[in-house]
C-alpha cells in the first residue's frame, strides 16, 4: 500500500486543522498513522505532528496529499537532490543506491517512476524540463555530468505488498527447507508459469551445467520445444555439455544411457567446443545439421533467446559466450525486461547475476540440490525467491510432465 | 528564506503614558476602476461611477478622523493598481514591523512594490514570506484580543500562518473560507472586543465555525447584511464604522452600547470591498 509521510505545524488543535486532515484522510479512502506528535507547551507555541498517509493506490494517495496539503499538510520528503557525475564510470559520493522494489523520485513537484526496476544501480535524472525521466544506471554506464540522485531525500521506495492468502507462492513462504511437498511447489510454479503467459509476461530460465549431467537436458530440451521459455542464462559450461550429449552422448565423458565412462570420455567437451569453434558457432552448427538435439539446439530451432556469460574456469570458449562480464551483464540486463517468471535451476553464479537485475515484483523459483544456494540469493537482495531444495532432474521432469504442450 | 523571530518586539517596550489614536492606513481613490474579475462581485460592465466613489471614500475618512478619531495616514494610488484603495490587503502591521503581502492574483501584485515602499519610508521593518506562500495582509489575519484568527484558502495559503504565528509570537487560529463571495476573512468576521467576533456563519467551513464558537463569545450576522459587507466593519473603541444597510446588526450592536456609523459604501462594493477592506490599522 503505497504511503506518504506528511508534516502538519501550526495551532493544530486549538484551529482543528489535525482534526479536519485525519477526517479528510479517512473520508477519501486513506487511512493515517501518527509517527511523532510535539504538542506546543505555551499558548504562543505552535504544535507538530508527523502523520503516516497511506491509500490502496497511488491515485487516491496524491488525490488525498493535494487535499490535505491544502489545509497545510506538507510532504515531509522535499525534493529529489541529484549532483553531476565526476567522471565515465565514477558517481558522486552519497549517490542514492537503488532497490529491486517500485521507486519514485520527486522531482518538481511530481513523482517520476524510476525504471527500469533494479536493484544496485544509481537514478539518473534526464530529458527536457517538465519532460524529465528517472533511469536506474549501473555504475559502469554513468557518462560525466550526468544528473545522479545523491542521498534518499525525495526518493519513494513501495514495498511488496504481502501476497494475497490465494496466491500460489503464498502457501511457500519465503524460508528455505527441505521439508516440502515438492509435487505441491511444482505444481504452483506451473500456474504461475501460465499466469505470466496470460499476462503477456516472460519466462526466464537461469541453468547449470548439472541439468545436462543429471540427465535432465531432455526435460528442460521438451519444455523449451513446446515454447514455455523465453530467454535461457546459462553458462559456458552448460552449453558445452549440451552440445557435447548432442555429439558424443556424453556429459563430461559420462555416457548419459549407461552411466559408464567412455574411454577418453574426458576430452568430448574439448573436441565439442572446437568442433563449434571451427564452425564459427553454435548457431551455423545447428543450421548445418552438426548440432542435432539438446537444449541449445531447441532454444535456436523454436527462436528462444539466450545469453551464455564465460567466467575464468572455462574451456574454449564457445563462439556464443559473451567473455567480458561487463557486456555479459549489460546483454542479460536488456533481456530480463518483461519477465514474469524466473526460474534458475542448478547455478549459483548465474542465479545470484540474474537476482541483482531483477525487480522484486518477478515470481522467483530457485532449484538446487544445495540449500546454500537459495540462501545466498536471498542474503544478495534477492528476497522474493523462494527455494526447492532437491534434484534438478527431479524437478524438469517433473515440470515437463506437468506443463500442457510438452512432449517428454 | 529564514523568517527572523522577533524577540523582544517594539510595542511591548513602548510604554503609553497617555492614550494615542488609532492610527489607520488609506489610500484615495484617484485611480479606482474595474479593469479585472477577481471575485464574484466584481462584473466589467458594472463600473463603479468614481465622482461617487470619492465622495463616498471622503465620507469614510471624514468619520474615521473627525468622529472615530483616528488619525489617517495616506499612501498614494498608483495608476496600474486599481485596487490599491483596499489597504487592509497591504500586510499585518504589529508596532514598528509589518509583514508584507503576497497577492494571490497577479492584476494585484503589482500594488506589493508601492506598499512596501510606503512602509520602507515610513520606517517600518519590512518582513517578506516565501514567495510560494500566499497572504493577503489584514484581509486574512485579524486580532481578536491578543490571538490572530486567520483565514486561508481562498487568498491566502495557509502556510502563512505558521509564519505570522513564528514572527509575532502569538496564537495564530486558522479559519477556512468556504464561500467565494466572502472571500477574505474580513469579509465575513470582525472582532467586536478582546473577545467577541461578529460573522456570518455560512462563509466559513464546520471547523472553522466550531473554533470561533469555542474561542469567543459570537454575535451571528444574516445571510442578506452579510452580502451587504456588514461584517467589513472597522471596530474602534465602542465606534463600529459599518457600510449602509445593516439596520439588524447595527442596532444589535447599538443596544451593547456600541456607536453604529454607517456609511455608504456602493462603489466599493462593486469590487468586493468596504469600510474595513479601505483601512489598514497601523497599531
Amino acid at each position: 500500500m503505497p504511503s506518504e509521510v506528511v508534516s502538519l505545524t501550526g495551532h493544530i488543535i486549538d484551529s482543528l486543522t489535525l482534526s479536519k486532515v485525519l477526517d479528510i484522510i479517512l473520508r477519501d479512502g486513506g487511512q493515517y498513522r501518527i509517527r511523532r506528535f510535539e504538542i506546543g507547551e505555551t499558548r504562543n507555541d505552535t504544535s507538530h505532528a508527523e502523520i503516516i498517509v497511506s491509500a490502496p493506490d497511488t491515485t487516491t494517495l496524491e488525490r488525498i496529499l493535494h487535499q490535505i496539503g491544502q489545509h497545510g499538510a506538507e510532504r515531509a520528503v522535499g525534493e529529489a537532490e541529484v549532483e553531476p557525475a565526476p567522471a565515465d564510470g565514477v558517481l558522486p559520493a552519497g549517490f542514492y543506491v537503488t532497490t529491486n522494489l517500485e521507486t519514485h523520485v520527486r522531482w518538481k513537484e511530481r513523482w517520476i517512476p524510476v525504471e527500469p526496476i533494479e536493484m544496485d544501480c544509481a537514478i539518473v535524472i534526464s530529458g527536457n524540463p517538465g519532460e524529465e525521466t528517472a533511469t536506474s544506471v549501473p555504475m559502469h554506464r554513468v557518462r560525466r555530468g550526468d544528473r545522479i540522485v545523491v542521498g534518499d531525500r525525495g526518493v519513494r521506495v513501495t514495498p511488496l505488498e504481502r501476497l494475497e492468502p490465494t496466491d500460489v507462492f503464498s502457501f511457500m513462504g519465503s524460508e528455505v527447507s527441505t521439508e516440502r511437498p515438492k509435487e505441491r511447489i511444482i505444481a504452483a510454479i506451473v500456474q504461475a508459469m501460465q499466469e505470466a503467459r496470460d499476462a503477456g509476461r516472460r519466462i526466464l530460465f537461469v541453468g547449470g551445467p548439472a541439468i545436462v549431467h543429471t540427465g535432465a537436458a531432455r526435460s528442460l530440451e521438451a519444455i523449451i520445444r513446446a515454447g514455455w521459455i523465453d530467454v535461457l542464462f546459462a553458462g559456458n559450461a552448460l552449453a558445452v555439455h549440451d552440445i557435447e550429449q548432442a555429439l558424443y552422448g556424453t556429459s563430461l565423458g559420462v555416457d548419459l544411457n549407461t552411466g559408464n565412462h567412455r574411454a577418453h570420455g574426458h576430452e568430448h567437451h574439448l573436441r565439442a567446443i572446437n568442433t563449434i569453434r571451427s564452425i564459427g558457432s553454435i548457431r551455423k552448427a545447428v543450421e548445418q545439421g552438426i548440432v542435432t538435439r539438446g537444449i541449445l539446439h531447441a532454444c535456436i530451432t523454436c527462436g528462444t533467446d539466450f545469453v551464455l556469460a564465460g567466467s575464468i574456469r572455462d574451456d574454449g570458449p564457445l563462439p556464443e559466450v559473451i567473455t567480458d562480464v561487463v557486456q555479459a551483464q549489460d546483454a542479460m540486463r536488456e533481456r530480463v525486461r518483461g519477465v514474469g517468471v524466473a526460474l534458475m535451476v542448478a547455478t549459483t553464479l548465474h542465479s545470484i547475476a540474474t537476482g541483482n537485475l531483477l525487480p522484486a515484483t518477478v515470481r522467483t523459483l530457485c532449484v538446487d540440490s544445495d540449500p546454500n544456494t537459495v540462501i545466498k540469493l536471498m542474503d544478495r537482495g534477492t528476497h522474493q525467491a523462494f527455494g526447492l531444495v532437491t534434484d534438478c532432474e527431479f524437478f524438469l521432469k517433473e515440470l515437463a510432465a506437468r506443463l500442457p504442450g510438452v512432449i517428454p | 528564506m529564514s523568517i527572523t523571530v522577533v524577540q523582544e518586539p517594539e510595542w511591548e517596550r513602548q510604554v503609553d503614558t497617555e492614550p494615542r489614536p488609532t492610527r489607520l492606513l488609506m489610500c484615495a481613490p484617484t485611480q479606482y476602476a474595474l479593469r479585472y474579475e477577481i471575485n464574484p462581485w466584481m462584473v466589467l460592465e458594472n463600473q463603479p461611477d468614481l465622482p461617487l466613489a470619492t465622495r463616498q471614500w471622503q465620507e469614510l475618512y471624514r468619520i474615521l478622523t473627525e468622529q472615530v478619531g483616528a488619525q489617517v495616514e495616506l499612501i498614494e494610488q498608483a495608476p496600474e493598481a486599481p485596487d490599491m484603495v483596499f489597504t487592509a490587503n497591504a500586510g499585518l502591521v504589529r508596532g514598528r514591523y509589518v509583514l508584507l503581502a503576497n497577492f494571490r492574483h497577479p492584476q494585484r501584485q503589482v500594488e506589493e512594490p508601492h506598499f512596501r515602499r510606503w512602509f520602507e519610508e515610513n520606517g517600518y521593518h519590512v518582513q517578506l514570506l516565501p514567495v510560494g506562500c500566499k497572504f493577503e495582509g489584514e484581509g486574512d489575519a485579524l486580532f481578536v484580543g491578543d490571538t490572530l484568527v486567520a483565514g486561508y484558502l481562498k487568498r491566502s495559503d495557509i502556510c502563512s500562518h505558521r509564519h505570522l504565528s513564528d514572527y509575532l509570537a502569538v496564537p495564530v487560529l486558522s479559519l477556512e473560507l468556504v464561500d467565494d463571495r466572502w472571500y477574505h476573512l474580513d469579509t465575513c468576521l470582525f472582532a467586536l472586543s478582546a473577545d467577541t467576533v461578529v460573522y456570518y456563519p455560512g462563509a466559513f467551513d464546520a471547523y472553522a465555525r466550531t473554533v470561533i464558537q469555542n474561542h469567543f463569545e459570537t454575535i451571528e450576522v444574516c445571510e442578506e447584511e452579510a452580502l451587504r459587507f456588514a461584517c467589513n466593519s472597522v471596530v474602534i473603541g465602542n465606534q463600529v464604522v459599518m457600510p449602509a444597510g445593516c439596520p439588524r446588526i447595527a442596532s444589535r450592536l447599538e443596544a451593547r452600547g456600541y456607536r453604529v456609523h454607517s456609511v455608504d459604501l456602493s462603489e466599493f462594493l462593486k469590487a468586493g470591498g468596504a469600510a474595513k477592506c479601505l483601512t489598514l490599522f497601523l497599531r
